[in-house]
């Protein structure tokens, strides 16, 4: 097969494109408008939030676990406004709440799904040579970095970060008398307004060089489906985000100069801020969703080398999440107030999207039947989110339907199932994506050992970190209380809560055999081959690793055939790459380039 | 052990038995996906790991079996929620609020609970009205309205055994109703984020037999009287 080109070849190929050489270090490596380094830029900037992130989950947990008691080893570094003698005081804990919640979501999740992905995979998978608009794209990553700076800085400032959690529900999150904090919120209101505007150029990038730049026989349903899934993603990005800045603005407003959009004593409306948050809300939980369901469909399928089971139908099922999506934020407001009648139609439009949610869980299964699956370790990854993506699915339908809602809303029921979704679905997602694309990235396998040790102390430390929340939730444990205990009826939980928090630690341990696997494999890891999965979609055709400027540097791919050709009778190979004629044109004229038809430069 | 659950205490409103049974049903019917699903995944994988020489079969979907997967999750979700849109109608309409109920106003705020209870005359907003923090205390015999505003942020009322939640959102004049089934004290908690006293703003609810919820009454008008006279605030009894 012709795909199998020697890895030094392909840097040969890569390099020796002579505009590479030009470039200096800082547009290289800095301001680069190169769509693969960007990505690169995202990730390492979304890896580092990961961390912050995973570590104030680890305060908050230390608090749950063992209330009251200074935070051992790095306790004495904390402020007294803060945690004196490592003791953690509430309005830290709530600060430590919201900003584990708006680091994660925001700062790593997002970027890591969208930022990452949107720019390492979309050109690759579609056969172009870049973004459609390369300096916005690097305005995109750098428009980021004052947004996380700034979010990082409130920390530090009068009165702490924000802590009226991630909803910043108004009036708290409007007015300091409420909450003790002013300058901490003001930050994170700009922070979000900022990076709103890195969302909105990526989105616009995603979605014209998707439109526009795909490679000819590149059809729209021969697209793989991560790109797909970056597309559908890129619109709600598109839609949501305006929506959610305009929102920010407004709480600004009341914040700092004295305006009253959500304050009732100025005929304000609290709920309006709901509504403004849950509208992008929701749609929000499809961006942390969408795209790495379509890194796992890949990494599945490649796996089980396997056709997609249902191609469209998981097309159809992305873009029906999509557009539900818009109908169904009213379901974080059931018990906010609002009159009961919407509720009604919110819990219906909520309720249908759990269709095309078992419509793609079923396509993974019928991907797997009769497969000849590989566990290797991105297999792995994209299994456990099938697998932890069922649970926080089927967790979704007991809050959709209302009534039951009222006891388990604000509880840890809801917790557990928010952590289903964006760990066990969106992160396990991402690993698998990572894992997967490393060598492409960085021209070297990660360790496979340290990769499956990794992967199986996380899925048992994380199952036993958040499957029991839902018990804690079933026994009306609410979230985001500093100190459980002084509810007598929650003072038997505190047994669990420490047995989570010990979890929590063991999980957040592991993810240090993730972060030394990726360095040390990103400079010592075996070579990689060409095509080391042996892979369909053209971004493995594309020689180098990762490829040089251009990316295609034999030419514009054409493409033949659908992504996930995969035990093709028409191949002797398990696979059939998107970019090798068929075999009456290979008998005609043989391309200059393996996978690539001889262009006329 | 018991901590690990996912049985629900036993309710304490009226409202309380439709909820669990609902609870129920969709814990059965998850449950049993959650199991169908995961041992065919774990199944197949097991199956249809790699063997030297064997290759997958090249089968790309297959429309009947799509349409089955489809239709039959579509009825489940839609059945579930045509049941639940009846007893949230039921909960929530306020048509469906007892006329003979009584009526106590509670008045969140940063981090108390504040009622006051009609007095012996039956009314709310005359003078023997009485208001006690933190203490919510009823008859067995009789539906409850709460009256509910807010004076500064978003609480939300919470008493887990009568499956009861409700936001209380500043600006709003918001009604809950319940119908107490037995008579015991059971916990309040505040559910929604409120600020830095939100883990302690917790009360009790303290359901009387008709006696006694007189007698109870009526200590606390005579408390109030006294207690007027030497001009002393009006009477907080502090729960716990
Ligand atoms: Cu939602
Ligand atoms: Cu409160």
């Amino acid at each position: 097969m012709a795909t199998h080109a020697a890895t030094a070849e392909g840097h040969a190929t890569g390099a020796g494109h002579d505009e590479h050489h030009k470039l200096s270090f800082i547009r290289t490596y800095i301001f680069s408008t190169d769509h693969k380094m960007i990505a690169k830029q995202f990730l390492l900037a979304s890896l580092l939030f990961l961390l912050i992130g995973g570590i104030l989950a680890g305060l908050v947990r230390w608090q749950l676990g063992f209330p009251g008691q200074p935070i051992p080893f790095i306790g004495s570094m904390f402020s007294d406004t803060t945690a004196p003698g490592g003791i953690i005081l509430p309005e830290f804990y709530n600060s430590l709440v919201t900003m584990h919640a708006t680091f994660m979501i925001f700062f790593a999740i997002m970027p890591l799904l969208v930022g990452v992905w949107g720019n390492f995979l979309i050109p690759l998978q579609i056969g172009a040579p870049d973004m459609a608009f390369p300096r916005l794209n690097t305005a995109s990553f750098w428009i980021s970095v004052p947004a996380g700076i700034l979010m990082l800085a409130s920390f530090f400032v009068e009165g702490g970060a924000a802590g009226a959690g991630w909803t910043s529900y108004a009036p708290l999150s409007a007015n300091p008398e409420y909450s003790g904090v002013h300058m901490g919120q003001v930050l994170w209101l700009v922070s979000l307004i900022i990076l709103g505007f890195s969302s909105l150029t990526g989105a616009v990038n995603y979605i014209t060089t998707i439109i526009n730049m795909r490679a000819p026989g590149m059809t729209w349903f021969r697209m793989p489906l991560p790109t797909w899934s970056l597309f559908v993603t890129s619109w709600l990005l598109l839609l949501a985000i305006p929506i959610l800045t305009g929102g920010l603005i407004m709480l600004l407003f009341d914040q700092t100069i004295g305006t009253g959009f959500f304050n009732p004593a100025t005929d304000g409306e609290p709920l309006l801020w709901q509504h403004i948050f849950w509208y992008f809300g929701h749609p929000e939980v499809y961006i942390l969703i969408l795209p790495a369901m379509g890194l796992v469909s890949e990494v599945i399928s490649n796996r089980a080398r396997k056709p997609i089971f249902g191609y469209h139908a998981m097309v159809l099922a992305i873009i029906s999440i999509a557009f539900l999506g818009w109908v169904v934020w009213g379901h974080h407001m059931f018990q906010s107030g609002m009159n009961p009648l919407l509720g009604t139609s919110f819990m219906i439009s909520t309720i249908i999207i759990a269709v095309p949610s078992a419509i793609k869980v079923f396509n993974w299964l019928g991907t797997l039947w009769k497969g000849d699956i590989h566990f290797d370790v991105p297999m792995l990854h994209a299994l456990a989110f099938v697998a932890m993506f069922i649970i926080g699915g089927l967790s979704g339908i007991f809050m959709a339907s209302a009534p039951v809602d009222i006891p388990i809303h604000d509880t840890y029921f809801i917790v557990a199932h928010i952590h289903y979704v964006l760990f066990g679905g969106s992160l396990f997602g991402i690993f698998a994506g990572i894992t997967f694309w490393f060598p492409k990235m960085f021209g070297r396998m990660m360790s496979p050992k340290l990769g499956k040790i990794h992967f199986w102390v996380t899925i048992f430390a994380y199952n036993a970190v958040f499957f029991p929340m839902h018990n804690l939730g079933l026994r009306n444990h609410m979230r985001r209380i500093y100190d459980p205990n002084s509810y007598e009826y929650l003072q038997p939980l505190q047994g669990l809560n420490t047995f989570i928090s010990i979890a929590a630690f063991i999980l957040i341990a592991g993810q240090m055999i993730f972060a030394f696997s990726f360095f040390y494999s990103m400079f010592f890891g075996e070579k990689a081959e060409q095509n080391p999965w042996k892979s369909n979609t053209l971004e493995w055709t594309a020689a180098g690793h990762p490829p040089g400027h251009g990316n295609f540097p034999g030419g514009t791919p054409h493409v033949y055939r659908g992504p996930y050709e995969y035990s093709s009778p028409e191949s002797n190979e398990d696979f059939l790459p998107q970019g090798v004629p068929p075999e009456p044109v290979r008998r005609g004229a043989v391309p200059r380039e393996p996978g690539f038809l001889p262009t006329g430069d | 052990m018991e901590n690990w659950s996912w049985m629900l205490d036993e309710s304490a409103s009226s409202v309380g038995p439709q909820i669990d049974r609902l609870y129920y049903i969709i814990l059965v019917i998850t449950g049993i996906v959650f199991v169908a699903t995961e041992v065919t995944l774990l199944y197949f994988l097991f199956k249809y790991r790699h063997r030297e020489g064997h290759k997958a079969e090249y089968i790309h979907g297959n429309t009947k079996a799509e349409i089955i997967w489809t239709a039959i999750p579509a009825l489940i979700v839609l059945a579930i929620a045509l049941m639940s849109r009846g007893l949230w109608a039921e909960i929530k309409d306020p048509a469906n609020v007892p006329a003979d109920a009584m009526r106590v106003m509670l008045e969140a705020k940063q981090f108390e609970w504040n009622l006051t209870y009609p007095g012996p005359d039956g009314e709310l907003r005359t003078g023997d009205d009485f208001t006690v923090r933190n203490r919510l205390d009823i008859p067995l015999d009789r539906p409850t309205v709460l009256e509910m505003t807010s004076v500064d942020v978003i609480h939300s009322f919470f008493v887990p055994d009568f499956r009861l939640k409700q936001d209380i959102v500043p600006g709003m004049a918001m009604q809950m109703w319940f119908q107490p089934t037995r008579a015991g004290v059971f916990p309040i908690g505040c559910a929604e984020l409120c600020g830095i006293g939100h883990t302690r703003m917790r009360g009790t609810l303290t359901v009387h037999s008709p006696a006694d919820y007189q007698a109870w009454v009526n200590e606390q008008v005579q408390g109030a009287a006294s207690a007027a006279e030497p001009a002393a605030p009006a009477p907080a009894t502090q729960a716990q």
